[in-house]
């Protein structure tokens, strides 16, 4: 009786358990990771498109901290960041499709072409606006060509 | 006696009903002189093809560059209806439309009616394109003709009963088939430009307005945002009622695909964003002018 009593109050502890893990939305963790990454370059990459914009003056110095900044972020490893599912059906704070892990998608290819325009404006921040606003085009256009295949509308 | 009478009367009834009903869901071209005397210039053609945002569903989905200009079709919208493919409209004369004469474009575009008279699902936006100008499309054809010819066979649309009754589609025209203008009253010539832009060719309310059951587009809901198509995901209401975008801001989205936060547009909006950026400026500031002049909904009406 008192094993019967133990025992059905440890399955209950169990179950209570898996249900307090059942309120944490899936992959919380790593959305969250994700979204801070992605905030972080665009703060860099607002700084950088200010100056090219001409809403801010240039500096080659402030241009070039964000560049540096932007180009470590990129260079990040993302291996805990993207496990297989957490995708916006498993929890919608996140707007990533389940595309992105699509072979066809070839997110590390589209990755890599992210990482090579944030060198690039590594490179070129720091050597003048015109050198800055031949690299925003590129860059621009690896954020666009990764969003456009992983992301939903939100 | 009295009871056959009635059975003739009945059957006449029925007979003219159906009559009146194969008139009414008939397609209804132009007539055949609706594009008389329009000569059309490949060079403004260009720019319509870019406002119309042909490539963005006609072109591969990764297409860049002069990729865009091949349009063989094959990328799948799902919807609540059934998944559609996009045709190939490449001026290939089997696979595409290299056969289609100017007024064949516009009966398509204005009308929603093939050459061989059948109706195209809305699927292919003509309740938008249905405001467009006769020159614009003769010179969108001109210029569709001078594009790479593909000979991609296009694929059939994967729609089940009911909604496979093309017929029908004669009955949604009637409801939902218009040619008036969404935001009316006194609008200056850049908000007027701005409004043939986004409500005739850049067809932004196919998305961005919610539909009714009957997929109609519900226009006291004008761009108040709706849920994506295929299920996935909300597209944005972008009244004024929500989007609190300087006009600045709007012109550069349209044209780097940035936001004010330097978030990037994703998904279908980045492909709208590719089309958009080959736009003159002034285009892009009409745009951004008369969103500014869209009676603003409220958040997730």
């Amino acid at each position: 009786m008192k094993k019967l009593f133990a025992g059905l109050t440890l399955a209950a502890m169990v179950m209570g358990g898996a249900g307090l893990a059942q309120d944490k939305p899936p992959f919380a963790m790593e959305i969250k990771a994700r979204q801070g990454i992605m905030a972080y370059r665009a703060l860099n990459l607002g700084r950088l498109g200010a100056m090219a914009k001409g809403e801010a003056e240039y500096n080659a110095e402030a241009a070039q901290a964000a560049a540096d900044a932007l180009a470590a972020s990129a260079q990040l490893d993302e291996s805990l960041l993207w496990p297989e599912g957490s995708d916006h059906s498993a929890n919608p704070a996140t707007t990533a499709d389940a595309k992105l892990w699509d072979i066809e998608t070839d997110y590390d290819g589209k990755h890599t072409e992210f990482v090579n325009a944030a060198l690039a404006m590594q490179q070129a921040a720091g050597q003048g606006l015109d050198q800055l606003k031949a690299a925003m085009g590129p860059l621009g256009a690896s954020c666009g060509s990764c969003h456009k295949a992983t992301r939903i509308p939100n | 006696m009295a009871l056959k009478r009635r059975i003739i009367w009945l059957a006449a009834g029925l007979g003219g009903l159906a009559m009146a009903a194969w008139i009414l869901l008939a397609p209804q071209p132009l007539s055949q002189d609706a594009m008389a005397g329009l000569t059309g210039d490949p060079v403004r053609g260009e720019q319509v093809f870019w406002a119309a945002g042909c490539a963005g569903c006609h072109a591969d989905f990764d297409a860049k560059g002069d990729e865009k200009l091949i349009l063989r079709g094959g990328q799948r919208f799902a919807s609540p209806f059934g998944t559609f493919v996009a045709p190939n409209i490449s001026p290939h004369p089997q696979a595409g439309i290299g056969s289609w004469s100017a007024l064949d474009l516009a009966n398509a575009m204005k009308r929603g009616v093939s050459p061989e008279g059948e109706h195209y699902y809305p699927a292919f936006p003509y309740a938008s394109y249905a405001r467009a100008d006769l020159q614009d499309i003769a010179d969108l054809h001109a210029f569709l003709m001078t594009l790479p010819p593909d000979p991609t066979p296009s694929q059939p649309h994967e729609v089940g009963f009911p909604f496979n009754i093309r017929a029908a589609l004669g009955g949604w025209k009637l409801l939902f088939l218009t040619d008036d203008w969404v935001v009316t009253g006194d609008l200056t010539e850049q908000e007027a430009r701005g409004r043939y832009l986004v409500e005739a060719l850049g067809h932004c309310g196919e998305c961005h307005t919610p539909r009714n059951a009957l997929g109609g587009m519900q226009l006291n809901l004008w761009l108040a945002g709706a849920p994506s198509p295929d299920g996935k995901g909300r597209i944005p209401n972008i009244t004024p009622g929500a989007l609190d975008w300087s006009q600045a801001d709007i012109v550069e989205y349209l044209t780097s695909g940035f936001t004010p936060d330097y978030d990037s547009a994703g998904g279908h909006m980045a492909l709208v964003v590719q089309n958009t950026a080959h736009l003159p400026e002034s285009d892009r500031a009409a745009i951004a002018a008369y969103l500014k002049r869209v009676p603003p909904v409220a958040e997730r009406p």
